[in-house]
């Protein structure tokens, strides 16, 4: 039983290291700002709750188990919030996206 | 066994922490900043978690609870800032 929860949070923590990494790099090459919080977003939300849940089943039952499940639960709650907030403040400072035709500026 | 992989995991977020520094210094706008600073701080609580779970002391998860309300806080500050400066000075920016 315990070579399974070992091999799962192996793997959990595995492909959220990639997610990251693969998040990361979409920040930085991607061309326009709306493109970058698009990539950092899933590195905050899938691939923190990956890791946590790699975690999670290395802590096994316990005091531990509860302080990663506040921890996950508030990640959830708070990453697209900010990445909301991020994209409207953007938004509403007039940073266009790369390349959009505006109908109305286009003559 | 499995502290092998923490390692992984430890070494993969020093280094995504790295490659968002970059994005912080070489984003043209103030939002892709803030987006890097963002990134580098979530980073950071996984970082903590992780390191907890290394070094065997399970009281580190209160410091990445805590680094992660003060992470959140911090960005919606700067953007209240950001949006209050801008209402008073528009400028365009691509």
């Amino acid at each position: 039983m315990s070579l399974v929860v070992d091999i799962l949070s192996a793997i959990c923590l595995l492909t959220g290291s990639f997610l990251i990494l693969s998040g990361v790099i979409g920040v930085i090459r991607f061309p326009d700002f709306y493109t970058r919080i698009h990539a950092a977003g899933i590195t905050e939300t899938l691939a923190a709750s990956l890791i946590l849940i790699g975690l999670m089943l290395i802590a096994g039952w316990g005091l531990v188990l509860f302080k990663l499940i506040l921890i996950l639960l508030f990640i959830l709650f708070t990453s697209p919030t900010a990445s909301h907030a991020l994209g409207k403040a953007a938004w509403k400072s007039g940073l266009k996206p790369h390349g959009l035709v505006n109908k109305h500026d286009e003559d | 066994m499995n502290n092998m992989f923490l390692i992984v995991t430890t070494i993969t977020l020093l280094v995504v922490m790295a490659l968002a520094l970059i994005r912080a210094f070489a984003g043209p706008t103030v939002f892709d900043r803030v987006l890097a600073g963002n990134l580098f701080g979530t980073k950071v609580v996984l970082l903590i978690a992780v390191m907890g779970f290394l070094t065997g002391r399970p009281d580190f998860l209160d410091v990445a609870l805590t680094y992660a309300l003060i992470n959140f806080i911090s960005v919606i500050g700067i953007l209240r800032f950001v949006e209050i400066t801008r209402k008073s000075s528009p400028k365009e920016q691509s």
